[in-house]
């Protein structure tokens, strides 16, 4: 099912939780990694132990800061407090959380397209442990009984609330690139969303165009991949269209994504949403990084994502659009370089672009990769002999030149060669006939042509593989 | 032929002289135990002031302090001195309850800070005290395990919630003791039993390993025959721990080497609040006496009004009982105490609670769940943080004119036992006058001072600005000798 | 106190009861709701205060940026504590399915 998009609107706010990539663990020091053999990373406060307290990771304060300045978000004074609820995965049945002061207020995303997305805030908070249910079949509703691993449980998260500006799954799952992009770039998280390193509740809902209010959402959880969250938007939006066509409400509910069905279940409505009694951590104190702490992550900040789409965008004369891919492969740098040794612009970035999928791109020596773009530009390689010498290059065959000459192509002017080929093609019919289908005596008449032409100036071997190239 | 029976609050060697004794080689840690086991053994059965006696513990750790001074080594500043620990209080492969089913037989896998230092400075832990459930109550009536019976009277409750430590403590049974204060739970206790009993400024000790009730009320505090014994316990285990968040990053104040400094020229602001309505006459007479002999000593008394501190009750009751329903959530049956199982996860954790709390703990939890539920939070727990800082505007208003106040610190002396269970409130009013400290974050400390109508001790409370403990100390010194003066004539 | 109906119902008693995981039996239901309603008719004399301007005090002393260093410390030993988990298995706390409750 789909959504006619010309009558209705889909609105979708996502929230991520993203694992910060400390040593040990939000409130104490229990090592945070992914993993481990079951209950290994635990300490009194990881088991909610009476008598336990938390001291909050000077580290995981600073990832935040980051995140924060990565969004463009106001780090603000905040605090913790307590999020009351009962829940075996939740050691001490409160979750430590930031409330009504989280320490990221404000921000944005710029989608790889130029669209911004706002962001309400991004709270510090701790993670649960982790449930498996045995028994039949697994599946939560006919378990025989659960088991519980605590070493999740205290994990520092970073809650980051998207403001309902994305408009269609293409844009959350590009949210969701972007976003972990980030992440990973300022060292924050290493976004493994597989290892559940970013985890998304995403709320959707759906209005008729052209109207202002909002329509009822609802939130959609257990969304664990790039894939399942585009179904889970798609699904959950045409289901709520069906609901309005046939006359019915959309209740406010949360939902569960079930990757098996391709649908999402109501887990609970609104109505039945728990009460959580947050009220001030007693046992932790106010936080307030302060404008020095700031300025100094500040100033040890990579350059993101979208400033180095730009950057590429205005360096080549692209449109942004064409950067991104460059950009996450992190062939910026390399791409800048070479135009900087004097490679043309629009070249550099259509071979990284189309060209540079290969991880061992990033090895390239700038000047080379320059050098080739030359040769290229200079007309002593065709762009199918540069796409060729590339890959050599990228598997360490050694310089442009080299590679080139081992492949004969560098006889002579090629563009000359080439129009010079493609004459003689158009004038012999008959015998271009017959080597395409595969007659290689033929060959010598095509090389002899060319000898002729060229005084001999003419690599054969060059005919000939210009010819098989020629054939297709 | 044993001894003649401990009398409570005979003059027992304090722990300072017993310390001093035992690092000099004069007398033996081990000897000084067997004192306090004798005296467990005659009396322990009637009053009921132990959930654990940890006899053989006690003698190894005892003959250790031994070897240590025969070695030539200095075992520390508690060298042994016998303390009882109030069993809220975490100790390594140590069981610790709280005097509750629900965590009866759980052996806490680490120690608390004050545990460690105590150690460290050569103290022998004799056993593990009642107390209320979870601290929550004034009389050690609410513990699972059976009350604790005051040790000058038997009929007579000992106060709470620390009652098992007072208790033990008065009869001689440890010369220290620690114990818990979230709402006057030292103080009363230590009025009750005609000891020494103290609440520090709060994050002067830490609460690392203290099993929390009220967290932004709890702190520890030190019972003991004596204002110089409290002084000395308090130096011990005071001080910064980083593993405590809210613990303060400062000096314990000396209050040790300010004890004899008198009171000329101190200026004492008797609480006019705390010294009509609710308050027995006898103990009314006994604060209005305590103040005279200040004044005797040169000190300047005055009545101040410091008037929120009648809404200390009321905040008290939403704010203690709001952190103690987060704080109780944990004892859900999944990781460890007990646990009563039923066909799915949410009826095992109902009935485990159900059946593991008692019922002061339920009213409290349930009081609490309330004051912070939607639409009640704002006009309950909110309201009564906002009391708070009216409370503590008002102290500091009083402590513009004043260096330290003085009150009653229990409304009576010992009541029955079984008086007031049936009705909560009457039980909650005895800590009027001991509440508005821990709202403020105050020092406090009650020290005993004569006798009620009844024959009964009856304890005057010092309180102090935060962090003012050395005036709070040479205030209590003063009263201390004044009754023991008035006690020998 | 002139309070003219209980501050407290026996259905918000009940409510308050689920919210924190105890159950009570109607005997339990009536004497609680009783001895609530006595306990928060005394906090009437707070209800009553009008501290519109008066900020909140929720720790007694205000203290800013305690941390602790991004370092590992020991951890417990997990036989230790499984040794006293009312239920183990495969190394894991074992509990009751949630059956029909949230996850
Ligand atoms: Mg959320
Ligand atoms: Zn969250």
């Amino acid at each position: 099912m789909s959504v006619d998009l010309d009558t209705w609107e889909i609105v979708v706010g996502l929230e991520v939780h993203a694992e910060l990539a400390t040593r040990t663990k939000l409130f104490c020091s229990a090592v945070n990694e992914f993993g481990g053999e079951p209950n290994t990373n635990i300490d009194p406060l990881t088991l909610g132990l009476p008598g336990s307290l938390p001291v909050l990771n000077e580290h995981a304060v600073e990832l935040a800061i980051r995140v924060g300045l990565a969004l463009g978000s106001e780090v603000s004074p905040s605090s913790f407090a307590r999020k009351n609820y009962f829940y075996p995965d939740l050691p001490k049945d409160y979750q430590i959380s930031q409330f009504d002061r989280p320490i990221n207020v404000g921000g944005s995303l710029e989608l790889p397209s130029g669209k911004v997305i706002g962001i309400e805030r991004a709270h510090l908070e701790e993670d649960t442990g982790k449930s498996t249910h045995v028994g039949g079949g697994g599946r939560i509703h006919d378990a025989g009984y659960s088991t519980i691993d605590y070493n999740r449980a205290g994990v520092p998260l970073l809650e980051i609330v998207g403001r309902p500006d994305i408009r269609n799954a293409d844009e959350a799952r590009a949210y969701v690139t972007e976003l972990r992009s980030i992440l990973v770039a300022v060292g924050a998280s290493d976004g493994k969303m597989e290892e559940g390193s970013m985890r998304v509740d995403c709320n959707v809902s759906v209005r008729r165009r052209g109207d202002d209010e909002l329509g009822t959402r609802c939130e959609i959880k257990n969304v664990n991949s790039l894939r399942s969250l585009g179904r889970a938007i798609e699904y959950e939006a045409a289901r709520q269209v069906d609901l309005i066509e046939a006359g019915e409400r959309v209740q406010q509910q949360t939902r569960h994504w079930n990757e098996d069905d391709g649908r999402t279940h109501k887990l609970r409505s609104k109505e039945e949403a728990d009460d959580y009694r947050y009220f001030p951590e007693p046992d932790l104190v106010e936080l307030d990084p302060g404008a020095e702490w700031i300025e100094r992550v500040r100033a040890a900040m990579p350059v993101l994502p979208a400033a180095r789409r730009h950057r590429l965008a205005e360096t080549t004369g692209s449109e942004l659009e064409q950067t991104a891919l460059v950009v996450e492969r992190g062939l910026d740098e390399l791409c800048l370089a070479a135009i900087e040794a004097g490679a043309d612009p629009v070249r550099v970035l259509t071979h990284a672009e189309h060209n540079l999928s290969d991880e061992r791109s990033l090895k390239l020596d700038p000047e080379q990769f320059a050098e080739l773009v030359k040769m290229e530009t200079g007309g002593q390689l065709t762009a199918t002999q540069a796409k060729t010498v590339l890959s050599e290059m990228v598997e360490g065959a050694g310089s442009p030149a080299d590679i080139a000459a081992a492949h004969g192509f560098e006889a002579m002017d090629n563009s000359e060669l080439e129009s010079l080929v493609d004459g003689l093609i158009e004038s012999n019919p008959t015998e271009w006939q017959r080597f395409c289908e595969g007659d290689a005596k033929i060959t010598g008449f095509f090389v002899g042509q060319v000898m002729k032409a060229t005084k001999g100036q003419a690599d054969g071997k060059a005919v000939t593989a210009l010819l098989n190239t020629r054939k297709g | 032929m044993s001894d003649e029976q401990h009398s409570p609050n005979a003059v027992d060697p304090s722990a300072i002289e017993t310390a001093a004794a035992v690092r000099s080689g004069d007398l033996s840690a081990v000897e000084v135990l067997e004192t306090s086991l004798t005296r467990i053994e005659e009396r322990e059965g009637e009053i009921h002031a132990f959930n654990l006696v940890l006899a053989e513990e006690a003698r190894e750790t005892a003959r250790r302090v031994d070897d240590a001074v025969a070695g030539g080594a200095d075992p520390g500043a508690l060298a042994g001195v016998p303390v009882a620990l109030k069993d809220n209080l975490c100790t390594k492969g140590v069981e610790t309850t709280c005097s509750s089913r629900i965590l009866e037989g759980w052996k806490p896998p680490y120690d608390a800070t004050v545990v460690q230092r105590l150690a460290a400075a050569g103290a022998v832990m004799v056993g593990k005290t009642n107390l209320d459930e979870f601290a929550m109550g004034s009389s050690t009536e609410n513990s699972a395990f059976g009350p604790t019976h005051n040790p000058h009277d038997l009929s007579k409750v000992p106060g709470g919630s620390s009652g098992g430590s007072a208790a033990a403590v008065a009869a001689g049974f440890a010369t220290l003791a620690l114990g818990s204060d979230t709402g006057g739970s030292i103080r009363q206790p230590a009025a009750l039993c005609g000891v020494v009993g103290m609440k520090p400024t709060y994050g002067l000790v830490s609460r690392l390993g203290l099993i929390a009730f009220g967290s932004s009320l709890d702190q520890i505090g030190p019972f003991s025959n004596s204002v110089a014994d409290a002084a000395l316990l308090l130096e011990v285990m005071g001080g910064h721990d980083p593993g405590d968040s809210t613990s303060l990053d400062t000096e314990v104040p000396a209050v040790s080497t300010h004890l004899d400094d008198g009171v000329s020229g101190m200026r004492v602001g008797l609480i006019s609040e705390m010294m009509g309505e609710g308050i027995a006459p006898d103990v009314a007479a006994r604060t209005r006496a305590a103040a005279e002999c200040l004044a005797a000593a040169g000190a300047i008394v005055e009545e101040v009004s410091v008037p929120a501190v009648v809404y200390g009750l009321s905040a008290y009751y939403l704010v203690a009982p709001a952190e103690a329903s987060s704080n109780l959530a944990r004892y859900d049956g999944v990781r460890y105490g007990m646990r009563v199982e039923a066909p799915t996860v949410g009826e095992m954790i109902e009935a485990t609670r159900t059946a593991g709390f008692g019922d002061e703990v339920k009213r409290r939890i349930m009081l609490g769940t309330y004051a912070l539920s939607a639409g009640y939070y704002d006009a309950f727990y909110g309201k009564a943080l906002k009391v708070r800082t009216l409370i503590r505007g008002d102290f500091d208003a009083a402590y513009g004119n004043f260096d330290v106040l003085l009150s009653p610190t229990s409304p009576s002396t010992a009541f029955d036992m079984g008086s007031k269970t049936a009705d909560p409130l009457s039980m909650y009013l005895n800590d009027l006058c001991t509440i508005p400290s821990n709202l403020a974050g105050h020092p406090a400390m009650s020290v005993p001072f004569g006798r009620g109508g009844d024959g009964l001790p009856v304890g005057v409370q010092v309180l102090a600005p935060a962090l003012g403990e050395v005036p709070m100390f040479r205030t209590a010194a003063v009263l201390e000798a004044a009754a023991r003066e008035e006690a020998r004539s | 106190m002139t309070e003219q109906s209980s501050p407290i119902t026996a259905a918000e008693v009940t409510k308050v009861a689920k919210l924190a995981r105890l159950t009570l039996t109607d005997a339990e239901l009536e004497r609680f709701t009783h001895q609530l309603g006595d306990i928060l008719g005394h906090a009437a004399d707070i209800e009553a205060l009008d501290l519109t301007d008066v900020e909140p005090m929720a720790r007694p002393i205000p203290l800013t940026n305690v941390f602790r260093p991004d370092e590992p410390g020991e951890p417990l030993d997990r036989d230790d504590v499984l040794s006293v988990a009312p239920a183990v298995e495969d190394n894991q706390f074992r509990v009751p399915p949630s059956l029909g409750e949230d996850s």
